[in-house]
């Protein structure tokens, strides 16, 4: 990866960068990846095409929003800490006024009737927006039995037992996937074993 | 304590443990408000709603207008600093590490059990939002109307790439028709 020196260019350009890519991206992370791939690799040149798809794996396995996460890693990359803060600001700012100012809307007419019902009417929507998001995350996430083992469990877990803590839960669920692996793994060496020694 | 301190805090926690972004990122958001007393289930779904039309992460969307919406905009700036934050703190931190050890295998065996859990947390979140709105488990039991604007705007969701900006404001009309 080459490193430019750091100087006040280089930082506003990527602010304004991200600055013009966030307001554009609708539907957050996923959406802003074909887009950032286009401006940052093939437009200004400034990161290869296999580091991006690095940047782009760990922004996703890392926590916050994917989105956040890829301007900031990419903005580390080509411009080290001032880079990473440069291009987080360029990122959360367009969106943050947006949000502001729909806040303010919503805010001042949500007790209008017409509104009221519109509202009742979007509800549905985003309990669907949410279902669909666990949807399409299941299609990549549930890859054996385990998974969807593990993943009903959690359901039912969390309805049964209201007061969990969500935190504790998601570690939790880490720490079973090292122990399957683990057992997985050992249950191989053992049918192995078996396998060479029944053959002798 | 200080609500832009408690916030801070709250928003600044739930950051560091979101894998998987912003959709994973509702269901902890949603118990803290619960916990806090900040907003009833109505109005945090509202805000998502809004969090879903604008352009922009969800996490931060959210966490922006639920900090406008608890303490004006000093609010807003607090938690959307607290929730950005993490993600800084960690890609400087550990972004170099990840690229080397993201195929380490104790790496993997953690995601492998880590994204079952994150998908299951997101479906009860959809259950419980379902539940509090009275779509589903009120009065009638299932309300009608609001369960088939829920079925149609999934199968929409999952079968076409339409932007759910759209879909929001189409149903926000229908809606208007309806009740």
């Amino acid at each position: 990866m080459e490193k430019k020196k750091i100087n006040y260019k280089l930082m506003f350009e990527l602010f304004m960068t991200f600055f013009k890519i966030s307001p554009i991206t609708f539907g957050g992370g996923f959406a802003m990846i074909p887009i950032m791939e286009e401006e940052l690799v093939n437009k200004k040149k400034w990161i290869g095409k296999e580091e991006i798809v690095d940047v782009f794996a760990v922004s996703q396995s890392v926590p916050g929003a994917i989105a956040v996460n890829s301007a900031t890693f990419v903005g580390y990359q080509i411009g080290g800490i001032p880079g990473a803060l440069a291009s987080l600001l360029g990122i959360v700012i367009p969106t943050f006024g947006i949000i502001i100012v729909l806040g303010a809307l919503l805010a001042s007419f949500q007790h209008n009737i017409h509104v009221q019902a519109a509202l009742q009417g979007i509800r549905p929507v985003v309990v669907a927006l949410i279902a669909s998001a666990a949807y399409k995350m299941s299609k990549v996430s549930l890859v054996d039995k385990i998974c969807f083992t593990l993943c009903a469990v959690c359901i039912l877990v969390l309805l049964l037992f209201k007061s969990l803590n969500l935190i504790l839960v998601i570690l939790l669920g880490a720490f079973i996937g090292v122990i399957v692996v683990k057992v997985k793994m050992l249950n191989q060496v053992v049918s192995q074993k078996k396998v060479r020694g029944e053959k002798l | 304590m200080n609500i832009f301190v408690d916030m801070f805090i709250t928003f600044f926690k739930l950051g560091l443990v979101s894998f998987g972004g912003g959709y994973a990122m509702i269901p902890l958001i949603q118990k803290e408000v619960e916990n806090h007393h900040w907003l009833s289930m109505s109005q945090f779904t509202d805000m998502i709603a809004v969090s879903a039309m604008a352009p922009g992460p969800i996490a931060t969307n959210t966490a922006t207008i639920l900090g406008y919406k608890i303490a004006g905009l000093p609010g807003a700036l607090d938690a959307c600093l607290a929730v950005s934050l993490p993600s800084l703190l960690l890609i400087l931190i550990i972004g170099q590490l990840f690229i080397k050890y993201q195929n380490h295998p104790i790496v993997k065996a953690a995601f492998y059990g880590l994204r079952p859990t994150i998908v299951g947390i997101i479906a009860y979140a959809a259950i419980k939002f379902a539940i509090s709105n009275g779509i589903i488990g009120g009065s009638n039991f299932i309300d009608v109307k609001s369960s088939i604007i829920l079925v149609a705007a999934f199968i929409v969701l999952i079968r076409t790439k339409l932007h759910p900006a759209y879909l929001i404001i189409l149903s926000g009309i229908v809606g208007i028709i309806l009740f």
